[in-house]
């Protein structure tokens, strides 16, 4: 069997792609927009049901939408493009070909059986136990089995990244250390190692307790060891998507990161504690102590949450760092307000940044504290602090990546470019509104995963405060708008993948890699220096940044004890 | 400057254990499943395991 | 160098960090370790921290437990046709409240200030505990007894709902605790 070692240089960005990784990448990006499609017309039901006032769907419809809309969100779509941006980050950035693409291809059948699987029992309407499917509640046996396939195939995705570094060593594609993106994708792959494994320990014999085989699933069992895929499968975002914002930094702005001791430590750091926190879904449980929760749920004295408040600020400092050597150097800010903001790359990964830090980073680190918990947990809190994560945080984040990616990895122009400009604003900013408000719904106690707050015609029906019902009024309007924006997104890349003009490339061919196609990059010779003389101010490159870094504390600390003190009025517990 | 960077890169200039940690992907596969194996997964199951039953 | 390119230096772990980067590693790091010291901190001088007593419990015998409770202490009854017991009992007692599809049973009436040591278990599914507008939520298992004691501030009619989805119903699951002077 010959080894198809065929590439072709991308005559924009010099970026190198082996023949078959480049197929299994649109493949992949392509179900991942499948799957957005699927989740996002869900979302459609879903928030014309919380939103009271319209109150679209009966219950079991609901529920059932509810259910499929986690999955092909929160699973499908995202776990889709992450194998996307592995092959990328394994393959194209290490100018190396893909270790065994026929087992590649087996893992994206696979996913895409165990995604078709999955979403066919939902679609029978017994097995409408949302994303969490907490046993002792059961569903149809696929609905397991579909989760077990697809999580085999994205196990093999991982292998095959792995063993493309193995490759790519062994073939001497790239001296000395990989790239920085590529360690952020080693990062996301050992997390899914992990989240895949802890899946099989768990929905294995919950499938097998479906079909009768085992007698019974402990709930506490089950939500512990679940919660270790459940959460963990976000923490692969969360280093994906810092990763690209690393990879969007240096592609837009030729940004090199400003210590790689610093931003590989971080990531070290995620390796390490981010998978912990799995324990912020056990805090209100019952027989975990506060020592295993506390350990847990701080991610070892927060050391994770070090490494992304490490990221937050290393990514914009090097595009700060960027800009002022392109002379970009006046007063704090200088170098973000002449930044590209009509470029939708920068614009959905600054946006993602924001979101992900002040929105998402903050809540996220409040609901995981284990007394504050108490306040928050189960409420539609949880919904608009992972709204914040996942959606403003990766999936805009990717929604950036793939207007870099329509014309350089599928050869196609952006169809309606000025359309792409606004699109990260009106899905980002809307999207943050939802968080906002589901978070403020939260903080007045309504509940999540629920189809009537109004509780009509039940004798004991509580009644929420108004201001709760108009939270979810603005999260119902803040929502239909952010489906709009990814109705943007869908109609742009859907419409330039399929019906885009093609970029002609005179004398295109694939050629071997070593007949010499890649031409080494040339050392900038301005980012040698690891100090950079003559711009920044006070002893600092990166003085803006460190501005906003300060702003971002500032908030944190405001609203963590802002939030000590909300609970310090609750009854008495213990 | 520009003299330390070049010992920097002379051959024989030995890696730091750290960087061979970053550089060593398996030990880092390694170290991120045995962790929360370990600290998470063992020490919850066995909280719930030795649970005393209620009166 | 930049990051989807492999580092330009073969050392790059002795590269000198940037001022900007130091200062704010020192200070995130202070904050993280204020943060985790805040949790063993509210345990000691806190007033709402979790419980940590637990047992394993068959569903059967919580039932048993609470109906002797409430043949002991029934004061009346609510709900109109439901009939749902109210219970009083004396401060300081165990109290026992069951969760399952689709009911909270039964109503307590505590005394305002006094300390209550409720125990809560689901005798099916998974139900989560949400005390409304108090805001406070707690998941309920079925087969683990979790006890709490709970010492209610203010005098009033609070609701106790159900945001563990349980469900078809869920969203009927829903009942009343009252406080008194």
């Amino acid at each position: 069997m010959s080894v198809n070692r065929m590439f072709r240089t991308c005559p924009t960005s010099g970026l190198v792609f082996h023949e078959p990784a480049e197929k299994l990448m649109r493949w992949n990006a392509v179900a991942a927009v499948v799957s957005l499609l699927i989740g996002g017309l869900l979302a459609i039901g879903v928030v014309l049901t919380r939103w009271q006032a319209v109150h679209l769907l009966p219950p079991d419809r609901f529920y059932q939408y509810l259910t499929a809309h986690g999955l092909n969100m929160l699973v499908f779509w995202i776990i889709f493009f992450e194998i996307a941006v592995l092959y990328f980050a394994g393959s194209t950035l290490l100018k190396a070909r893909l270790a065994t693409p026929k087992m590649a291809w087996a893992a994206f059948w696979l996913m895409v059986l165990g995604a078709l699987v999955n979403n066919y029992s939902v679609l029978r309407g017994d097995s409408s136990v949302m994303f969490t499917s907490y046993a002792p509640m059961g569903a149809h046996p696929t609905f397991y089995l579909g989760l077990i396939l697809f999580a085999v195939g994205a196990l093999i995705a991982c292998f095959v990244f792995l063993g493309t570094l193995v490759v790519a060593k062994a073939e001497r594609t790239y001296h000395g250390s990989i790239p920085l993106v590529t360690f952020g994708a080693v990062t996301a792959a050992i997390i899914a190692i992990f989240t895949i494994a802890a899946g099989a320990i768990i929905l294995i014999p919950t499938f097998l307790w479906s079909v009768g085989l085992v007698p019974t699933i402990d709930s506490l069992m089950y939500r512990t060891v679940w919660w270790a895929f459940g959460h963990s499968s976000q923490q692969i975002n969360v280093s994906a998507h810092v990763a690209v914002w690393y990879a969007v930094a240096a592609i837009v702005f030729g940004a090199k990161p400003m210590s790689e001791k610093v931003s590989r430590t971080a990531f070290l750091l995620y390796i390490l504690f981010l998978q912990l926190a799995s324990a912020h879904h056990l805090l209100a449980d019952p027989g975990l102590t506060s020592h295993w929760k506390i350990f847990n749920t701080s991610y070892a004295m927060y050391l994770a949450v070090l490494a992304s408040m490490v990221h937050g600020l290393t990514v914009p400092g090097s595009i700060e760092v960027a800009q002022r050597q392109k002379g970009f150097n006046h007063g704090l800010f200088e170098w973000l307000r002449k930044a590209p903001w009509s470029n939708p790359a920068f614009s959905s990964m600054f946006m993602s940044l924001i979101g992900f830090g002040f929105l998402g980073g903050i809540s996220g680190v409040m609901m995981g504290t284990e007394q504050l918990n108490l306040i928050i947990h189960n409420t539609l809190y949880v919904p608009g602090h992972f709204h914040a994560t996942v959606v403003v945080g990766t999936t805009l984040a990717f929604m950036g990546l793939t207007y870099f990616l329509i014309p350089v990895l599928f050869r196609r122009e952006i169809t309606f470019p000025k359309m792409a400009q606004w699109q990260p604003y009106v899905f980002g900013l809307a999207m943050m509104g939802v968080s906002l408000f589901l978070m403020g719904a939260g903080t007045l106690g309504v509940p999540r995963r629920h189809w009537d707050i109004g509780f009509a015609g039940n004798a004991f029906a509580h009644e929420f405060p108004g201001a709760a019902w108009l939270m979810m009024a603005l999260a119902g309007i803040t929502g239909i708008i952010a489906i709009v924006g990814g109705g943007m997104y869908l109609l742009i890349t859907v419409w330039s993948v399929f019906l885009g003009k093609k970029i002609q490339t005179p004398g295109f061919q694939h050629v071997r890699a070593k007949d010499g196609i890649a031409p080494a990059p040339k050392p900038v010779a301005a980012a040698i220096a690891a100090h950079h003389p003559g711009i920044g101010a006070g002893g600092m490159v990166a003085p803006g940044t460190f501005a906003l870094a300060m702003v971002f504390l500032t908030a944190f600390v405001l609203y963590y004890f802002i939030n000590w003190k909300y609970l310090s009025t609750v009854w008495p517990l213990k | 400057m520009n003299a330390e960077r070049i010992e920097d890169d002379l051959p024989d200039e030995p890696v730091p254990v750290m960087q061979q940690l970053l550089d060593n992907p398996f030990l880092l596969l390694f170290l991120g499943i045995a962790m929360p194996t370990v600290l998470y997964i063992v020490w919850g199951v066995m909280e719930i395991v030795s649970l005393p039953i209620a009166k | 160098m930049s990051a989807i390119l492999p580092p330009q230096e073969r050392v790059w772990w002795k590269q000198p960090l940037d001022r900007v980067e130091l200062i704010w590693i020192v200070v995130a790091l202070i904050w993280c370790l204020i943060m985790f010291f805040m949790m063993p901190y509210w345990h000691i001088y806190g007033q709402q921290n979790l419980s940590n007593e637990a047992y394993r419990s068959k569903p059967e015998d919580f039932v048993r437990k609470t109906e002797a409770m409430i043949a002991q202490y029934k004061v009346r009854e609510d709900g109109g046709d439901l009939k749902v017991p109210v219970v009083r009992p004396p401060a300081g007692s165990d109290v026992y409240m069951v969760a399952q599809l689709w009911r909270w049973y039964p109503i307590l009436e505590l005394e305002a200030g006094k300390s209550y040591r409720i125990h809560l278990m689901s005798l099916d599914w998974l139900h989560g505990f949400s005390l409304q507008p108090e805001n406070i939520n707690i998941q309920v298992h079925p087969g683990y007894e979790h006890v709490l004691t709970v010492t209610p501030t203010n005098p009033g009619t609070y609701s106790i709902i159900c945001n563990e989805y349980c469900g078809i119903n869920h969203h009927t699951m829903v009942s009343r605790l009252y406080v008194v002077k």
